[in-house]
């Protein structure tokens, strides 16, 4: 169908006009943030930020930078998986963040070992119930149940109750905060089991991450899932006309954000080795920002995994860029709140640009 | 005739028609819906036969897009009894009236801006591969845009690109779409609300013209339109809407349009319908 057919009224079209897809245009931002970045280490610091300057270090790339960039994204970036299908259904999920504490307390109450350094180990939450040593299965079952329910409880009340996701969710992120409080009133839980410690340990959180983005890339793009998902954020009338039943669809897309958040909760505490009640504090808004960069639109029905991995990739050039060139983190944060409102000005000035056919 | 409507779609006992139904597409038997207080139809009598095009005129309010709604399963019916393809019939949503071949073209044109034509479609019912996945199962949107590009054909309808999303696409083109939907799907009955109201004079005889295809194909179609000319052009029988009951019943032949502008106003009643007004 790539002729320029006569359409309804003699309209044609012309098919060399048609405009980038929007990862492009997230990718071209991604490039040039890093060749700033590049020059500006020649300019300042006289040391690449890319390439291996190193004389002792083979290898064209620094290596060891790359992989930190990707490395202290890809837990956030997991949770951004999920965000962003809430997003492209027109939702929002602002509980993601205290989901990742309250699971990561209790999974990791689950997880602990039984003695250290030949002494009983106490202090484990469940050690007068002989509940220590368990197999590595449970915890993780036990966490991927927690943010399944979490997310569930967030499903039906965006779909049944008619209140908007921001209140829906904030009430989650409000409570789950406290669950993570409640636990183990406010004790950290430390000292997992060495199979539980193998989850993040290395560049596991990477692989996981990439699993899990390759995953939900080809369910949105290949599944009915997928094209519902984008339905409903598109036109919400129109997907229930069509007969999608919409309610029960945004309870499992809710559902699968919380579930993701669960699995960034196991990544991150077995990475850290401890689960505390105020851990993932503001990991939603990151998650959101990552999305929001990656060209998902708040208004729902457009955007794609591949945006986010490429937001989420932004996201960590620059904090990594920072560190890079010896500036505070004040910086950092100013320079990436700079840059969500930058992507949402520029996403929308392409949008109006695309609407006049340009 | 009479023993095959004593079923419904599931095989269960149901209400029988008290008319012989015979080449009866459609037929609806005190029909009713209140929102509320709102008594939004009333008690309303309406048969479709195969072949036939039938246009549903009345003012604002009159009750034609809720009839629509009941019929169609948008939305539940208040009272009354509805029997489709010879088959009592409850639907309990939009997909399953789909399914058994109503096919409507709503005002509001039921699509979704930022997907493309096939899947626009196909939205709601796509062919799947892997159905085993349940809500994960896997699009064949090879053999979706093959059925596509059959339905535009039988229909007449160009569209210069399948790949590009709608939302850039004129009103006539938006049209077409939705209703190149009734001709993918070989629906039993297809239905249209308001198909040209925004529509230019060109884009309309386009329209016109697919509507005048299903005719000659011998599908059935019920048109709500407020344009007479259209109305009189394309349809064989006019049924007025007035405050939710039906007042009029006229063959195109035994009237015209000041005659149906006096029903839809309120200056006139059929004897039968006298008690509605």
């Amino acid at each position: 169908m790539a002729e320029a057919s006569h359409g309804i009224g003699g309209l044609t079209f012309d098919t060399s006009k048609r405009s980038l897809p929007p990862e492009a245009g997230v990718a071209i931002a991604l490039v040039l943030i890093v060749v700033i970045f590049e020059l500006l280490g020649r300019l300042l610091m006289n040391d690449s930020f890319l390439f291996n300057t190193r004389e002792n270090v083979d290898g064209l790339f620094n290596v060891a930078r790359l992989q930190i960039i990707i490395l202290q994204v890809s837990i956030i970036g997991i949770i951004a998986l999920g965000v962003t299908q809430v997003i492209i259904t027109g939702g929002i999920d602002l509980s993601s963040g205290s989901i990742v504490a309250a699971t990561a307390m209790i999974a990791m109450s689950f997880a602990q070992v039984g003695e250290i350094n030949g002494l009983e180990n106490t202090r484990a939450v469940f050690f007068e119930q002989g509940l220590v040593d368990l197999p590595v299965i449970l915890p993780i079952a036990v966490g991927i149940g927690c943010g399944l329910v979490a997310g569930l409880i967030n499903g039906l009340l965006v779909a049944y109750t008619g209140i908007p996701p921001f209140i829906a969710t904030l009430g989650m992120m409000v409570s789950a905060r406290g669950v993570a409080k409640w636990w183990t009133a406010g004790q950290p839980v430390s000292f997992p089991t060495e199979s539980y410690a193998a989850i993040g340990a290395g560049m596991m959180p990477v692989f996981i991450f990439a699993f899990l983005a390759i995953l939900f890339h080809l369910i949105l793009r290949h599944t009915v899932y997928g094209k519902h998902t984008y339905a409903i954020g598109s036109s919400e009338a129109a997907a229930r006309m069509s007969g999608i039943k919409v309610a029960r669809h945004k309870v499992l897309v809710y559902t699968i954000a919380g579930l993701l958040a669960g699995v960034a909760a196991l990544v991150l505490s077995s990475k850290n080795l401890t689960a505390q009640a105020g851990m993932g504090m503001m990991y939603e808004l990151d998650a959101i920002a990552m999305a929001v960069i990656g060209g998902i639109s708040l208004q729902g029905g457009r955007g794609s995994i591949l945006g986010t991995v490429l937001g989420a990739m932004i996201f960590g050039v620059i904090i990594s860029g920072f560190t890079f060139l010896r500036l505070d983190a004040y910086y950092q944060e100013m320079v990436k709140g700079a840059i969500i409102v930058g992507a949402v000005v520029l996403d929308q000035w392409r949008q109006r640009r695309a609407a006049i056919g340009k | 005739m009479a023993s095959d409507i004593q079923t419904n779609l599931s095989g269960a006992e149901a209400p029988k028609s008290d008319t012989q139904l015979g080449d009866v597409i459609l037929r609806t038997k005190g029909l009713t819906k209140h929102y509320g207080g709102v008594h939004a139809l009333v008690d309303c009598n309406f048969e479709i036969r195969k072949g036939e095009h039938v246009a549903i005129m009345g003012d604002n309010g009159a009750g034609k897009s809720t009839f629509v709604r009941q019929i169609t399963a948008v939305e539940q019916r208040t009272a009354g009894k509805v029997w489709f393809d010879g088959q009592y019939v409850e639907f309990d949503g939009p997909l399953e009236a789909r399914e058994a071949g109503i096919e409507t073209v709503f005002q509001t044109l039921a699509l979704a801006d930022h997907l493309d034509v096939p899947d626009n479609l196909f939205l709601g019912r796509e062919k799947t591969r892997f159905d085993w996945l349940g809500p994960f199962r896997v699009l064949d949107y090879k053999g979706m845009r093959e059925a596509t590009r059959q339905g535009l054909e039988k229909t007449g309808v160009k569209i210069p690109n399948l790949s590009n999303t709608i939302q850039y696409m004129s009103g006539g083109q938006r049209q077409c779409v939705a209703i190149a939907r009734t001709a993918t799907f070989h629906s039993k009955l297809t239905i249209m609300v308001e198909p040209t109201a925004a529509l230019g004079v060109q884009e309309t005889e386009q329209v016109e013209n697919i509507i005048r295809t299903l005719k000659e194909q011998g599908e059935p179609l019920i048109l709500i339109s407020h344009n007479m000319r259209q109305v009189m052009d394309l349809c064989d029988r006019i049924v007025v809407w007035r405050r939710g009951r039906v007042v009029a019943n006229l063959r195109k032949e035994e009237t015209d349009g000041q005659d149906v502008v006096a029903y839809i106003t309120g200056a006139k009643t059929q004897p039968e319908y006298a008690d509605a007004a």
